[in-house]
């Protein structure tokens, strides 16, 4: 075999006393990709961060093209060509897209920038990444996605030779994500060596060559990903058989009453007419594209967003809910899509986040850290948060255990309603296992679930109904075995249910039902 | 783990020893020890309460400020206050002088227009920053502009002076005291022991972190972030009110110049204290200290003929710049 590009020999790594990577052997070849799987905590933030010249490791050696890599700053392993995506971009919002790429390493003539030469550079990049983005358009007017292409853009306009990407496809959809696999396949027919991680096995599936699987800091094994199927990976991420992902289904009774009720709920810009019924011990999917209004529809509901027209009632009584605390005193919880910048104080311990939405709980006057810590030692069972030790800022810990503790602090207000927002997003298999057995085990003893999620499976394995949104409007609810995938895209990309255009008649008292009647 | 009013001292940081957390206390241990090898006067019951008594103002305002700062906020405004308040104060006393005669109620009255003034300063600009949806930079310094100016007019450019009787009736509040305990001392400690119960065992404590780490957080915790922003503003109104109390017998006038730089020098000793000027992170106890030194400093010099007191600015400055570095890239454990 070829001299590796990047390589990686008995790589090991500690924080302090604490070990977390254990020996790990890691080589990328010219042209090809290579998956990096493993749990939440398995070790593969650190790996990438030391194959990215972040991390020094605490022995072993990395080689670029045989030569021993530098750690001497980013900068030094940004000159190798190892570039990182991360996962969190790296972009400076308010500046221009063109301004983003040459960022550091701006193009002269003389004392001055050579503006036109940056803009024709970034164009032709762009291009060829088949990317529509305007290099003049600021980072922070751009999408998620196309924040990712100017990424990549970056690294490309760097030479890069290795690209270690962080879980790209965690914010795109599915047309992104392909956009962005047509991308992987184009950079590796050129010989840039591929680093990819995903939870998404499938993706694994598809677009790599090898795969390593961690654990524990362990190295498990590295094999071609054609011998492996996606069971077989998550076995080795796991070690053990991951069997029935989703619990068997526990309807809610033929009479359980309608628990929330909402009709025409207007979010400016976003949603328009939007209504559903959610019945005690019910779990609802959400579905459609990214922006189709769901998490809108959520947070206009609970008072996070201004809602310009539309009615609640909470067990058949009218429920005027102006501010999320109106919400949580009529039993009603949030969980946010977005853990880091919504949900967790990352600077902050665990018990000042575990307690923080349900404070008044902890005492009249004074707070009682006494019973916070009790709270947190409960929390850390039942959701079965693994940290070393308690006192560690939150932005510390792994996705996984974050989400886990996210949730733990949603339901210190022991809500008979659950809202949850892509709750697995970017965690691993077995901990989103544990997730989908809480939200079950929620339902079955009488809570009821708003699930909203672009994780197919997700929808599908949890969800008793499903109402679809497109473009702000409820385009359908499913029930029963009309809950499968074709039905639930055929309603999210227009091709079935109430059209958008065909909704200008909608008022705002339309029942959600008639969509399903009606199509 | 024992609640305690004064957590960085009861609680133990996972690994080693956390100079952050020590840092303020060292730092003020330190001045201690070198006052005292420079002059044993230092020592002296009457030079410790000298230098906690000229503290008192600026560390009552501080300890209002700790809560400004930590929920994200800054108050430029409260040096002009304290000026504008002592002279409304002032002006109203002097007038009621020949109606309710030369006594207490005057003075009552006067506390009481303070202490409204305050709050009512404090409401402005909390509901400026909150409702008019503007950084607390520009609202006070727009409010720090007017208050001073109002000041100024009001004495027309000169000095306002509290009418004599009243003044000998008002001086023991800031001369006098209890077991040897100036007043001044007696209150500021108690501003601080009341502060410290605030920010660190009460949920609006509790908030002023988490909207000083994340407002969009603290919000989708169901915590009301203008309600929380506007109390710390009242709250720092209030403490400027307090110090204005104590003040005006001191010196029985207010002009122009009254409180000039205390918004910096308040700022100042919340800093050297450890709360982090980003905010989410407030620690009252360390601003009392941070205050004290800021005093410390002053009277160190003043007491040594070795450096010229005209460099006082510059050690504060060097020691603001010192408690920053050590603050830099440590993350809040609370």
């Amino acid at each position: 075999m070829a001299e590796p590009l990047l390589a990686a020999f008995g790589v090991t790594k500690s924080f302090g006393p604490v070990e977390v990577l254990h020996g790990v052997d890691f080589t990328v070849q010219r042209g090809e990709v290579h998956a990096l799987v493993g749990e939440n905590g398995a070790g593969k933030s650190t790996l990438m961060k030391i194959l990215s010249g972040f991390h020094r490791p605490t022995s072993g050696a990395v080689r670029v093209d045989g030569r021993p890599m530098s750690f001497s700053g980013i900068g030094a392993a940004e000159a190798s060509g190892v570039v990182l995506i991360h996962q969190e971009f790296n972009l400076a919002e308010h500046l221009t897209v063109e301004e983003n790429i040459f960022l550091g390493r701006e193009l002269r003539r003389g004392p001055f920038l050579d503006k036109r030469a940056m803009n024709e550079r970034s164009r032709a990049i762009l291009a060829e990444l088949d990317c529509p983005v305007d290099p003049r358009a600021r980072v922070r007017d751009l999408a998620v996605s196309e924040r990712q292409m100017v990424e990549i853009a970056k690294a490309m306009s760097r030479e890069v030779r290795v690209l270690i990407m962080d879980e790209p496809t965690a914010v795109l959809t599915g047309t992104e994500s392909a956009v962005l696999f047509g991308l992987i396949r184009r950079l590796r027919d050129q010989g840039v060596g591929i680093v990819y991680t995903s939870h998404k096995l499938d993706e694994v599936r598809a677009i790599t060559d090898r795969v390593t699987v961690l654990r524990d800091g362990h190295h498990i094994a590295t094999r071609p990903t054609a011998e492996l199927t996606e069971d077989g990976i998550a076995q080795l991420m796991v070690g053990r058989a991951i069997s029935d992902l989703f619990p068997a289904k526990t309807p809610p009774a033929p009479d359980a009453p309608v628990v929330l009720e909402a009709r025409g709920i207007d979010v400016p810009g976003w949603v328009r007419g939007a209504g559903f019924d959610l019945r005690r011990g019910e779990i609802l999917g959400f579905a459609g594209l990214i922006g189709a209004g769901r998490t809108e529809l959520a947070e206009g509901l609970l008072g996070l967003r201004r809602r310009t027209a539309g009615t609640l009632s909470r067990n058949g009584e009218p429920l005027r809910v102006r501010r999320l605390e109106d919400a949580v005193a009529a039993g009603i919880a949030y969980l946010t899509e977005d853990r880091k910048g919504k949900g967790l104080l990352l600077a902050k311990g665990l018990q000042p986040n575990l307690t923080l939405l349900a404070l008044d709980r902890y005492g009249r006057v004074f707070v009682d850290e006494r019973r916070e810590a009790a709270a947190l030692e409960r929390a850390v069972t039942e959701f079965d948060i693994r940290v070393r030790t308690l006192d560690v800022p939150v932005g510390s810990l792994s996705g996984g255990n974050q989400q886990k503790l996210l949730l733990a602090k949603t339901m210190q207000v022991d809500p008979d309603i659950l809202i949850v927002d892509e709750p697995t997003r970017g965690i691993d298999i077995g901990t989103k296992q544990q997730i989908y057995r809480f939200l079950h085990e929620f339902a079955r003893r009488g809570g009821s679930v708003i699930l909203i999620s672009s994780e197919m499976p997700e929808i599908i394995g949890l969800s008793h109904r499903v109402v679809v949104m497109r473009s702000g409007v409820v385009t359908g609810v499913l029930e029963g075995d009309e809950v499968e995938e074709g039905e639930i895209v055929r309603y999210a990309t227009g091709l079935k249910g109430r059209t958008v255009d065909g909704l200008k008649g909608f008022t705002p008292e339309g029942d959600a039902h008639d969509a399903v009647g009606h199509a | 783990m024992t609640p305690s009013v004064m957590p960085e001292a009861a609680r133990k940081p996972s690994s080693g020893f956390d100079l952050k957390l020590y840092g303020p206390f060292l730092a003020l241990a330190a001045l201690i020890v070198l006052g005292t090898i420079v002059n044993p006067v230092f020592l002296s019951p009457g030079n410790i309460g000298n230098v906690l008594t000229r503290t008192a103002f600026i560390g009552i305002i501080a300890v209002g400020a700790t809560f400004v700062i930590t929920a994200g906020g800054i108050d430029l405004s409260v040096g002009s206050l304290a000026a504008f308040a002592s002279g409304v104060m002032i002006v109203v006393m002097n007038a009621l002088v020949g109606s309710m005669g030369a006594g207490l109620p005057v003075i009552l009255v006067g506390v009481l227009v303070a202490l409204g003034l305050g709050l009512a300063a404090g409401l402005v600009n909390g509901l400026l920053v909150t409702k008019g949806r503007m950084e607390a930079f520009i609202v006070t310094l727009g409010t720090m502009g007017i208050f001073r100016s109002l000041v100024t007019y009001i004495a027309d450019g000169g000095t306002l002076s509290l009418n004599s009787e009243i003044r000998t009736i008002y001086r023991p509040v800031y001369y006098g005291g209890v077991f040897g305990i100036s007043y001044p001392i007696l209150a500021f400690a108690a501003v601080a022991l009341v502060g410290a119960l605030i920010m660190y065992r009460t949920r609006f404590g509790r908030h002023c972190a988490a909207i000083g780490s994340s407002e969009d957080v603290a919000r989708y915790s169901a915590i009301n972030v203008d309600r929380v922003k506007l109390l710390a503003f009242v709250l720092q109104g209030i403490c400027v009110a307090i110090a204005v109390v104590i003040y005006v017998p001191r010196l029985g006038s207010a002009s122009a110049t009254t409180g000039l730089l205390w918004e910096l020098e308040a700022i100042a000793a919340v800093i050297i204290g450890g709360t982090m000027l980003k905010g989410g992170y407030g620690r009252i106890w360390g601003t009392v200290v941070g205050a004290v030194m800021l005093t410390l400093i002053d009277n160190i010099l003043n007491l040594t003929g070795a450096i010229s007191v005209y460099l006082n600015g510059t050690i504060q400055g060097v020691i603001i710049i010192v408690a920053v570095l050590l603050q830099r890239g440590t993350v809040a454990r609370r």
